[in-house]
């Protein structure tokens, strides 16, 4: 692990550099919104942000991504292969708690018989250089879900704004063969690595929304029929935000775009959506959207937990911040701990 | 101003005591700063938990569409006149509906705070009458209300419900005047080509969510047609093409069915301006038809039946 120094001024240039070498994913910003861009000569990275619009999980796992091509002739299929992107990459300047969504999602698309190359193709290509996050919002709750404002997880690089100039924090050996990259880089000072110690612990005290998560998974193992999913569901509107919007949500659909001369596609998809799980049939198992709401909290909240070992969230908050009638799966949560302890 | 709040308590215990209504919808205080939530009431002792402010925009009219019990909704003009058109479209009995008209002096749009305070996060906030008072780390601010309304509420006609069963307090006067519709003419003045370049930019944003149209109130299809997939009628990628057939297509759908309540403009998390397209319809709707959607329980919305007199000049 290594401390390194840079300037506030030398960072566009830093940035600069890193794209003569590798495809950069960075915050851009436009009009109001901040979201993971290629940089090229027509925009630039922005890193005063609270937290991107949309978490940059399309960086590896974009919302649509074809296959392969096909031509069906008269006796024959002609199919063209289209491999994952092979580029070398940086992702830069993701916050701590999207950082962490890409361990989760790593143990998703890597696990089983089938793993998902596409996924772990770029990600494997990628060095993902953090941001940490001295300004957290009143709906973030990172650290409930293992997180911290200034967590490493999931990166291999992390940049610290301590005030007067950033300091550069080397997590994995990619990250340190990316700061070799830099060798006018100076190495911080004790005073500087103290300072970003004491803004952490500052940050960590800001998160202040906190939701209990503990016994959540075992509860949930018991409350497949229960009444409470007759409550929640009730003002939800089906709509993709919370879904789209979230740094784990990954899953999918494959679709055949047109019939003789196509191609086959890998979309978002979202438990929310009347459709989804839709089988052939015209049968639907999760018929309301009280079994989609139910989808969605298990899987995040039951079904990981129990393939994983982990909870499929993060604490971003993005769900919270943008549903348009304000349901506030932190509240479920709670409804969830409260449930049985009655 | 009258203490509505309180009002809506009183008819709300009496409608669900009195057994007229089975659940009353309305709103409760949000999780969130400048955020009410819709709330579902079914017995006489919780109405206290309802609110009523400048906050309360979701539409509760997409809450009775499919409902079997007798509900009575907390409607706003723009709710009032979209339960008047599902009704007309025979999505549920009129008579399963009571609808408590409400005077609607517009609801504040989140998004234009935010703009204004920038990267400033609101953690507490009082919406008065004419003020929404903002606090947050470091700063305190008094925001005059009528500066952060949403669009469609500054262009709105119909801010006293115009079909109710019980009207809640008083009127309040109607806007008359300004142009309606001054905001389509600059979508009026472009070409053909810049027009489509300028919607291939705003939807080029679109992530497919479908929150506009799963919080529109007139999206009621049972199976949408973005959502055919024996066979697909549509691509669902997030390919522009795919992207603008489904906005057209639903734009086509809503004509002169949209009230323009803006439902679907605040909840589009990528900021597209969805509103502008359906202004300009509902202009049409009015300049061919001289109607209005949503004031009448008679009149059918124009595409959805035929008239002898209807212009023809498509057929040549």
């Amino acid at each position: 692990m290594k401390w390194k120094v840079l300037e506030k001024s030398e960072l566009p240039a830093l940035v600069a550099k890193l794209t003569e070498e590798y495809e950069v994913f960075a915050p851009v910003k436009e009009k109001n919104i901040v979201s993971f861009e290629r940089l090229s000569s027509e925009n630039q990275a922005y890193l005063d942000f609270w937290n991107t619009k949309k978490p940059p999980k399309d960086v590896f796992f974009p919302q649509t991504e074809t296959l392969f091509t096909y031509r069906i002739a008269e006796k024959d299929v002609e199919i063209v292969e289209i491999p994952a992107a092979k580029g070398k990459r940086v992702l830069f300047g993701v916050r701590p708690c999207d950082a962490r969504s890409f361990v989760l999602l790593n143990k998703f698309f890597s696990s089983g018989e089938h793993k998902d190359v596409y996924y772990l193709e770029k990600r494997r290509n990628t060095t993902i250089f953090g941001l940490a996050c001295t300004s957290p919002r009143s709906t973030c709750f990172c650290t409930s879900l293992g997180g911290s404002p200034f967590g490493k997880d999931g990166m291999d690089l992390l940049l610290q704004d301590i005030n007067d100039k950033y300091l550069i924090e080397t997590i994995t050996e990619k990250g340190e063969e990316l700061v070799e990259k830099f060798p006018s880089l100076k190495d911080a000072e004790k005073a500087d690595v103290e300072r970003a110690k004491k803004l952490s612990e500052d940050a960590e005290t800001a998160v202040k929304s906190k939701v209990s998560v503990k016994d959540v998974s075992e509860k949930l193992d018991r409350m497949f029929e229960d009444p409470l999913w007759d409550q929640i569901y009730q003002k939800c509107l089906g709509c993709g935000i919370c879904t789209f919007l979230c740094p784990t949500c990954c899953c999918f659909d494959i679709l055949d775009e047109e019939t003789v001369e196509g191609k086959r596609v890998k979309i978002w998809d979202s438990c929310q959506f009347s459709c989804f799980t839709l089988h052939g049939s015209g049968h639907n198992p999760r018929s309301s959207g009280k079994e989609r709401m139910r989808q969605r909290i298990m899987h995040k909240f039951n079904y990981f937990v129990n393939d994983f070992s982990e909870i499929f969230c993060v604490g971003c908050g993005r769900c919270v911040q943008e549903c348009p009638v304000n349901l506030d799966i932190r509240e479920i949560i709670g409804a969830i701990s409260a449930r049985q302890a009655e | 101003m009258e203490d509505l709040e309180n009002l809506i308590r009183e008819i709300a215990k009496k409608l669900l005591s009195e057994k007229k209504v089975d659940l009353i919808i309305g709103y409760e205080q949000g999780t969130l700063p400048l955020h009410t939530t819709p709330c579902f009431v079914d017995k006489a002792e919780d109405v206290k938990k309802l609110v009523w402010n400048a906050s309360c925009d979701a539409n509760l009219s997409k809450y009775v569409v499919d409902r079997k019990e007798k509900v009575g909704v907390i409607a706003k003009g723009c709710d009032a006149r979209l339960i008047a058109v599902c009704a007309i479209e025979k999505q549920f009995p009129r008579e399963n509906v009571v609808i408590i008209g409400i005077p609607c002096l517009g609801v504040v749009d989140r998004k234009k705070i935010e703009t204004k305070l920038g990267d400033r996060e609101v953690l507490e906030a009082i919406v008065e009458d004419e003020q929404i008072k903002v606090k947050g780390e470091g700063f305190e601010l008094v925001l005059q209300k009528n500066d952060f309304l949403c669009d469609s509420c500054l262009t709105c006609r119909h801010r006293n419900s115009p079909i109710y069963d019980v009207f809640v307090g008083k009127k309040v006067p109607e806007v008359k005047g300004a142009n309606e519709f001054a905001e389509v003419s600059s979508l009026e003045s472009k070409s053909a080509e810049e027009r489509w370049k300028h919607f291939k930019e705003e939807l080029s944003k679109c992530i497919r969510c479908y929150a506009c149209r799963n919080v529109c109130p007139l999206c009621y299809c049972k199976m949408c047609f973005v959502d055919q997939t024996m066979p697909a009628w549509f691509g669902k990628t997030n390919d522009l093409s795919d992207t603008m057939i489904y906005h057209i297509v639903r734009a086509f759908h809503v004509a002169g069915r949209c009230v323009d309540c803006g439902a679907c403009s605040r909840a589009c998390p990528m900021d597209i301006n969805l509103r502008e397209l359906m202004k300009k319809t509902e202009k049409i709707m009015k300049e061919r038809y001289s109607y209005e959607a949503g004031v009448s329980l008679k009149e059918v919305p124009p595409l959805g039946e035929f008239k002898m007199e209807d212009s023809q000049e498509f057929i040549k």
